[in-house]
């Protein structure tokens, strides 16, 4: 117990996250590239149309990781945001407000490729279904969460208020999953499951491929835009005081 | 734990579980409005009444697609195993509108029990495969849902 409360306040401690993030940051942006260059050479090269879909069938390559993502990233908001509340660590306040645009950039890209794809397909660009509704109230959410943060001066109140929203919001998590299930929707069910797939596998391969680069690159943009967060709010500070003396002589 | 954090803990515990709750709530309030659309089998149930605008969803009968020769019209018929609406709609169909597939059709009924559809919208489901894989399936007689 002792040594996990020591591996929490160590990286919970602003000069140490700064540095060993600073580490990872290339690597994580070098796997996003690797991986979203095969994903999207055998999504759009290599994966064969689909018998229904035809060619519009590729745009599920971007749709499904970045709906995957835009639930993913809410809900490790909520979870930081409730280690935010209860012990008060800094970083974890830093990580929510540096999830939030991200989170929201890939709940567009999800709508946005998701309506397009809809047009060919079912007909139309949009309906008001269970899916596609609480998907919507997700992007709202985010940008709730960020005007919410943006409406405090002071930064720890303003997390304080943020993560509050992160974790209660959370409850739309399960109601997008689960609501092809629950209601009749025009949305499909998910092809993806514990249950097995029933999506063939060189139409599966791309698909895993884009979702882990997509992580990768949710990573990379989130440690960058901590790192930047941290040094703005400690700029006064000791340790970055010594690292710009350091950086510039 | 410290006392604070352990107020802290409960605190919020209880805000999730409160949120939680009443969200349980609602949704079990709004489960009827949540439906995207209604089954063969419901409107035979539930009497609608002629002229009231509401979705249709359920399978395209197969053979039971009749298209005018002069004019887009076209007839179908919507199941759902149990009940089964006639369905005419004018208008452009679209591309994965076939004999049994999905589709939600959104419109009303007419006096006589026909359903007049404005729009129509396929419904697609979880299946995705290549032409190859689904024409070999269909020649061994498996239907597309055992993949």
């Amino acid at each position: 117990m002792n040594r996990l409360y020591l591996f929490f306040h160590k990286t919970g401690s602003p000069p140490w996250f700064y540095k060993y993030s600073g580490y990872l940051i290339p690597w994580l942006w070098a796997g996003f590239l690797l991986l979203t260059a095969i994903g999207l050479y055998l999504g759009l090269l290599v994966a064969p149309a689909d018998y229904q879909q035809g060619e519009s069938v590729r745009i599920m390559y971007l749709h499904v990781p970045a709906a995957w993502m835009s639930m993913m990233i809410y809900g490790l908001m909520a979870i930081w945001g409730f280690i935010a509340l209860v012990w008060r660590i800094r970083i974890m306040e830093v990580l929510i407000i540096s999830s939030a645009p991200i989170g929201a950039a890939f709940t567009l890209i999800a709508l946005v490729s998701g309506s397009l794809w809809g047009r060919p397909t079912w007909g139309t660009y949009w309906v008001w279904d269970a899916r596609l509704t609480s998907e919507l109230v997700l992007l709202f959410l985010y940008f709730g969460v960020i005007a919410l943060y943006n409406s405090f001066d002071e930064p720890r109140k303003a997390a304080r208020a943020a993560s509050l929203l992160s974790i209660v919001g959370a409850i739309n998590l399960p109601i997008i999953h689960f609501s092809v299930l629950w209601w009749n929707t025009l949305h499909q069910g998910s092809s993806i499951g514990t249950s097995g797939n029933s999506i063939h596998p060189s139409m599966l391969w791309p698909l895993l491929y884009m979702a882990v680069a997509f992580k990768l690159y949710y990573g990379a943009n989130l440690l960058s835009r901590a790192r930047l967060r941290l040094l703005t709010q400690d700029h006064r500070k000791r340790w970055v005081q010594d690292l710009l003396t350091k950086e510039s002589s | 734990m410290t006392p604070t954090r352990k107020r802290r803990l409960i605190g919020v515990l209880v805000i999730v579980i409160g949120v939680g709750v009443a969200a349980a709530v609602a949704m079990q309030a709004l489960n009827e409005n949540m439906l995207f659309f209604v089954s063969p089998t419901d409107v035979d149930e539930q009497n609608l009444p002629a002229g009231k605008r509401f979705r249709l969803g359920g399978l395209v009968a197969d053979g039971s697609v009749s298209r005018a020769s002069d004019s887009l019209a076209v007839q179908f018929v919507v199941t759902d195993g149990l009940a089964s609406v006639d369905v005419r709609f004018d208008g452009i169909l679209p591309d994965l509108f076939r004999e049994g597939q999905g589709v939600i059709a959104i419109g009303e009924l007419t006096p006589e029990g026909r359903f007049e559809a404005a729009e129509v919208l396929a419904k697609h489901d979880e299946n995705y495969m290549p032409p190859e894989v689904a024409d070999a399936l269909e020649k061994a007689g498996h239907t597309e849902s055992e993949l």
